[in-house]
């Protein structure tokens, strides 16, 4: 079952120098119980597509158009074209989030039992103390050690690692079908960063839950995720089942990135291979294809065509589409 | 042998806690580096790596100086500089070098780059060759930027290109050793591979000795001839790059190495993962005996008793009482 449905998303920011275009235009599906990852660099629009669609941003601020259909409790709806207050019906209900930043993301001043209670009355009329025994339930859930007791700690008194830990408590408390993780490990160590990992997995299986995880470790993606969307400068420029991504990339920009991880499982070569160049200026995007300028297989194409025409998204096989000339089938 | 061009020997660098008050007394220290000992020869790179709060930071800087050491000694070139003032350390500090994490932060915003490279001429009292200004462009032009951009001021630039600038500053003196804290950890990976690439070319042509601190083993891996892992302020291990990585012999590397996710989705569904519980002590209260044991799955009393000594297998140093 599609649980969200995103067609022609485009967020622009106006700015005095300009348009940023965030995000162009994209589209992309997400199933019910499906890990769906987001990649690309910073600035190639994954945060701000997610942002978007939890009506986080500021209308005043940005030009947001498209739509993206979801299966809430109450039936479909329209997160982009629902009004903001209604919104607030199905935020931390349907769809919750966690950022990157455990630090900054739960409020200084009130004891972590007290903020998940909160995210729980919300949206149930029941009686506090339901909440607060959920609230203890989900801390027990997620691996912090005595929860009935740590529920009145304050943020302070927690490890980064043991904030994302309440961080994700907080999200699951209503049982959202649907889960934004945006680079939940990126401000932890490794070895913490390997608990929350296998921590999500284990919690998503038991809430049968969707999730979309942001990210730009391509280590994290091949060991969570099902699906791959790369972005690259506001757009998806190929999407793939995650093995057949790893196994065959067919966008020049794709193997690149993979190829520009240092690997611990291969053999020691001294050099790196680097993508040239740098991410174009999101106000003045290219009028071709957006990697064209660093692209290293420009030249297999005829007629510069890279440099005028931009790519459509297209399938290549099964379930496989990228933005790219090269590759493309005939007549597609 | 040559002597090696850095010894670091017991070194110790301690922050003392201040209780609040009037009257405040120190009521603990934050022993930040806990006496680590390791040399560097010419030429060499040594990575030190380790998770946030092991000290790693806190050992290169102490290391230049910009730190007073609490104990330990640090001879550089033979010559013993623990206990130099600012101002003997002065004229040593062309030869010595240092590269910043954060490429934001650490250029200032209101100097135009050419200014920032220069500077290091102007403190030293150095006039190069062919001019300042032709110096500079000559750098600019090594690092990979445009000479051109010399009157451009650094948020004209990305984080990648201010890294570079950062890398020119620290060559302007023609150093012989520079200390790299975090490098390329704020940068996206497809620049991150060109900077790496770019430091390793400058240390074959300038003959450079780095110490390369850095929370990722698999960049470390990279860059590094040998490499240290630190936790809690000590040295847990210490070996050739291909000995720590093929036959990490201490737990603690062990699991480090197997936290690190590998990018290929088949052989990262696949591997047996070490998934170490809890999280890093306080560095004011370590932990007694080894500081690893909170955390380690082969501790045993002796562990939480006796600090390990640093024994010698094959060519890797370890600390460990019961290493692989």
């Amino acid at each position: 079952m599609t649980l969200l449905e995103v067609k022609n998303l485009s967020v622009g920011f106006p700015t005095p120098d300009g348009v940023v275009h965030a995000v162009n235009d994209i589209s992309f599906s997400i199933d019910a119980g499906e890990t769906l990852a987001i990649v690309g660099e910073s600035g190639s629009g994954k945060t701000v597509t997610n942002l978007a669609m939890m009506g986080l941003l500021n209308s005043n601020t940005a030009q947001i158009s498209g739509t993206a259909r979801f299966q809430s409790h109450t039936g479909e709806i329209d997160l982009l074209g629902i009004d903001p207050n209604e919104l607030q019906k199905y935020r931390g209900q349907d769809i919750s989030m966690i950022f990157q930043d455990p630090m900054s993301s739960l409020h200084p001043y009130f004891s972590i039992g007290d903020q998940i209670i909160e995210a729980h009355q919300v949206h149930n009329k029941v009686d506090p103390d339901v909440s607060k025994e959920r609230a203890i339930e989900l801390l027990g859930l997620v691996g912090i050690p005595d929860p009935a007791s740590r529920i009145t700690s304050f943020p302070h008194q927690f490890s980064g690692g043991m904030r994302q830990r309440v961080m994700i408590a907080m999200a699951l408390v209503n049982n959202p079908s649907l889960l934004i993780a945006d680079e939940p490990t990126t401000a932890l160590d490794v070895t913490v960063q390997a608990q929350i990992l296998s921590l999500l997995k284990d919690l998503q299986r038991e809430f049968k839950m969707a999730v979309i995880l942001i990210t730009h470790d391509l280590g994290v993606v091949a060991g969570a995720a099902d699906r791959v969307n790369v972005m690259y400068a506001g757009r998806i420029v190929e999407s793939a089942n995650v093995f057949d991504l790893y196994a065959k990339p067919a966008m020049p920009y794709t193997q690149g990135l993979l190829d520009s991880v240092p690997r611990l499982d291969r053999p020691h070569t001294n050099r790196l291979s680097a993508i040239p160049g740098q991410p174009p200026s999101m106000i003045s995007l290219p009028d071709g294809c957006s990697f064209a300028p660093r692209c290293s297989r420009i030249s297999e194409v005829a007629g510069s065509k890279c440099l005028m025409i931009m790519p459509e998204l297209t399938l290549r096989t099964d379930a496989h589409s990228a933005r790219c000339f090269i590759g493309e089938r005939a007549g597609a | 042998m040559t002597t090696p061009i850095l010894e670091v020997t017991n070194l110790a660098k301690f922050f003392p806690i201040q209780s609040q008050g009037i009257f405040s007394r120190v009521k603990g220290d934050n022993k930040a580096v806990n006496g680590i000992s390791f040399t560097l020869n010419a030429g060499e790179t040594l990575g030190l790596v380790g998770e946030s709060g092991c000290g790693k930071s806190t050992a290169g800087r102490t290391i230049l100086k910009l730190y007073e050491p609490t104990s330990g000694t640090i001879k550089f070139e033979g010559e013993d500089i623990t206990s130099y003032s600012a101002s003997k350390m002065k004229p040593l500090r062309t030869k010595m070098q240092m590269i910043f994490q954060d490429p934001y932060s650490s250029l200032n915003p209101r100097h135009t780059i050419g200014s920032i490279i220069a500077a290091s001429y102007e403190i030293q009292k150095i006039t190069p060759e062919n001019g300042v200004k032709r110096a500079v462009q000559d750098l600019m032009e090594r690092v990979g930027l445009n000479p051109e951009h010399y009157n451009r001021y650094p948020h004209e630039f990305s984080g990648g290109q201010r890294q570079r600038i950062g890398i020119a500053r620290a060559l302007a003196l023609k150093p012989k050793f520079i200390v790299c804290d975090e490098p390329v950890s704020a940068l996206d990976v497809s620049i991150q591979a060109q900077v790496i690439n770019l430091l390793d070319d400058l240390r074959d042509d300038f003959g450079l000795s780095y110490l390369f601190i850095a929370h990722d083993l698999s960049v470390v891996q990279h860059i590094s001839q040998r490499v240290a892992v630190m936790y809690l302020g000590k040295i847990m291990e210490l070996a050739p790059t291909e000995e720590l990585y093929k036959n990490p012999h201490h737990p603690y590397t062990k699991a480090l190495l197997s936290a690190i996710p590998i990018p290929d989705p088949i052989l990262e569904r696949k591997r047996e993962q070490i998934i170490l519980s809890g999280d890093i002590p306080n560095p004011v209260n370590p932990p007694t005996g080894c500081v690893f044991n909170t955390r380690c799955w082969k501790a045993q009393d002796k562990c939480r008793t006796t600090e390990p000594v640093i024994m010698q297998i094959g060519a890797s140093q370890v600390a460990c009482h019961f290493p692989d």
